[in-house]
């Protein structure tokens, strides 16, 4: 701090505000442009939403917005102090039967209180991870499948373009039928709305990995080809060393489009199926209609918003890591 | 030494197309001994790569066939290795893996310190030892086609096949790459067989230059023996009577027997066919970013 100081005092005035306004203009494009364009809609939402009156009261402004952030974050805290003080005194109530009967056996009963925000962001964030993920495995062998193989291409083909319009909250009820009827189990290791959501995740996203490796698949160059053809590559080599690594960049393109669609649908499929999650936690603050429910909506609109932006840097990372190419630039 | 080391009869192949079979070769017939170099010379689209590849096996031959040390040429194989016009390296290998994923899979039942002596062996022999772990897009265009002619070399080719390998290197380098191409056969006495484009470059290497005519149904024109003594030397034959007598039979060939005329509709067609690539390519990102 003192070396800090003793530069500033010994450097002239001029020269200092040359390097501040050096540093801006040299990182301008990277740090100064977001900055502005975020404090330009910070100020247009502000204004916008003073002159919005509902019937829930004024529409929220950043303000507003950022208090409920405060206040959903004190009932999550105090939501788990109230839980751990439950599980405290069941012990201890159990331990004294125990003392006063040594046959007692202590029953364990789980704290019943409503999940908090923070629950509900991590229930949503583990359906989208298992649904895509179960998605993922399906298709992506599916899709080299499909690249391969010309007859398989042409067998599969109308099935993927018969079902990829379908939005997969139409089958939301079939879904939750099915799963009622077949998963049934005493001691389910998921819950059904669980099972559910994860299911409708995953037949949404299906058909962008699908798509996208078949067609990665099947744009590999010829010349390639003949190399593992001259060579002549065992299947399993010809898969490793040629056609994985070649389409990699497709695959990925289509996996990160899967799992952005699999979070917009899973928010709208917890809305409707009153299934926990970040939806469901919307929908509750809806039909609550207090004065802070907008408010918390948009806390949750914009959670939902920087979640989804998580998830699709954490797939550039994970394809800059399978990736071969690493000088190339990836968007 | 077999006469008949590598022999192709009445090899004919046709293409289909929508307006039916389009008959690309016909009746070509070549006997090639072993330890022979060979170049196919022509113009372009008269049928030259489509040769190699009946023998590499990639093209099956519609009509006639190729026979090598007595048996017949069905598929793809080690044994006919391909040097392809564009390096052909896997871009996710190193120059060493490159090389190492030929040898694995012609070499099986070898110890892994033999597959590491035999590959560095091949890279010695096209001067890259020194960048076994650099990536095929951190070097030149040259280097890359050293390193496919290694690969190629690793696979014990009794035949090795090579489109067009200097095509696209600027006249220095390929200089370069035929001295070493010189060498190398003068020390492995394999048999190679050669596209080119170059006439130069075919009256330097070649005991005979295969001269085609050009298609539809093109074949074999006319075959010129080259009797210049080995090794070679290109600033001694560039003064050189003899030489000069062979470049110019072969350009005789070329431009004044089998002069290609360019007729305006020919030419359209071929801008009319890379047009509607471009269109088919167009229209597969198109789905691409529909599918997106």
């Amino acid at each position: 701090m003192s070396k800090i100081s003793t530069i500033l005092r010994f450097t002239p005035a001029t020269s200092r505000s040359e390097g501040v306004t050096g540093f801006l203009f040299q990182s301008a494009p990277t740090l100064l442009l977001p900055i502005i364009g975020l404090l330009l809609f910070l100020a247009i939402w502000n204004g916008v939403a003073k002159s919005i009156d509902t019937s829930l009261g004024q529409f929220p402004g950043p303000a507003q917005v950022w208090e409920q952030v405060g206040a959903l974050a004190n009932e999550h805290i105090e939501q788990r102090e109230s839980a751990d003080a439950f599980y405290t005194r069941q012990a201890e109530r159990n331990a004294a039967r125990v003392a006063q009967d040594p046959n007692y056996v202590p029953k364990i009963r789980a704290f019943t209180g409503a999940p908090t925000f923070l629950d509900q962001i991590w229930t949503s964030l583990y359906t989208v991870l298992v649904g895509f993920l179960i998605a993922s495995i399906v298709a992506v062998p599916v899709g080299i499948l499909c690249g391969l193989s010309k007859s398989a291409y042409t067998a599969i083909n109308p099935l993927i373009q018969l079902f990829k319009p379908v939005s997969p909250l139409a089958w939301l009820p079939l879904v939750t039928m099915v799963v009622s009827a077949l998963y049934v189990s005493d001691d389910p290791a998921f819950s059904k709305s669980f099972v559910t959501s994860a299911f409708t995740v995953s037949l949404c996203c299906l058909w962008p990995t699908l798509i996208n490796t078949a067609v990665g698949v099947s744009n590999i160059d010829n010349d390639l080809i003949n190399v593992s053809k001259v060579l002549r590559l065992s299947p399993l080599s010809h898969l490793t060393k040629i056609v994985l690594p070649s389409s990699i960049p497709m695959i990925f393109t289509g996996l990160r489009l899967s799992l952005g669609i699999g979070w917009m649908v899973l928010i709208a499929a917890e809305m409707l199926a009153q299934n926990p999650g970040l939806g469901k936690f919307v929908w509750d603050e809806f039909q609550n209609g207090s004065g802070e429910s907008l408010a918390r909506i948009m806390v949750a609109v914009l959670t939902i918003g920087a979640i989804g932006f998580v998830l699709d840097r954490c797939m550039l990372s994970v394809q800059r890591a399978v990736s071969w190419d690493k000088s190339r630039v990836l968007r | 030494m077999s006469t008949k080391h590598l022999e192709l009869a009445q090899v004919g192949i046709d293409f289909p197309t929508p307006k039916g079979p389009f008959r690309a070769l016909e009746n070509v017939n070549l006997k090639i001994e072993k330890g022979e170099f060979v170049s196919l010379i022509g113009h372009s689209g008269c049928g030259k790569s489509t040769v190699l590849n009946i023998i590499a096996g990639l093209h099956q031959a519609t009509t006639g066939g190729v026979i090598l040390d007595g048996s017949e040429v069905n598929s793809p194989g080690p044994e006919r290795a391909v040097v392809f016009q564009n390096h052909s390296l896997l871009p996710w290998l190193s120059v060493y893996k490159n090389v190492e994923l030929a040898v694995k899979s012609t070499m099986q039942g070898k110890s892994k310190s033999e597959m590491r002596e035999w590959i560095l062996h091949n890279l010695a022999l096209v001067h890259m030892s020194h960048a076994l772990d650099k990536f095929p897009n951190e070097i030149s265009g040259g280097m890359k086609q050293r390193v496919g002619i290694a690969r190629a070399l690793a696979m014990e080719p009794k035949v090795l096949l090579m489109d067009e390998p200097f095509g696209a290197l600027d006249a220095l380098t390929r200089a370069h790459l035929q001295d070493s191409l010189m060498e190398i056969h003068a020390s492995l006495g394999n048999t190679v067989i050669m596209i080119t484009h170059d006439v130069d470059e075919a009256v330097l290497l070649s005991d005979r230059i295969v001269m085609m005519n050009n298609g539809p149904a093109a074949t074999v024109g006319e075959i010129l023996d080259i009797a210049l003594p080995r090794p070679r030397d290109r600033l001694v034959l560039a003064d050189s009577k003899q030489y000069n007598h062979y470049r110019h039979e072969v350009l005789t060939f070329l431009y004044d027997k089998q002069k290609k005329v360019e007729t305006v509709s020919s030419h359209g067609k071929s801008t009319l066919k890379q047009s509607a690539n471009g269109v088919s390519s167009e229209k597969k990102d198109k789905s691409n970013s529909d599918a997106a």
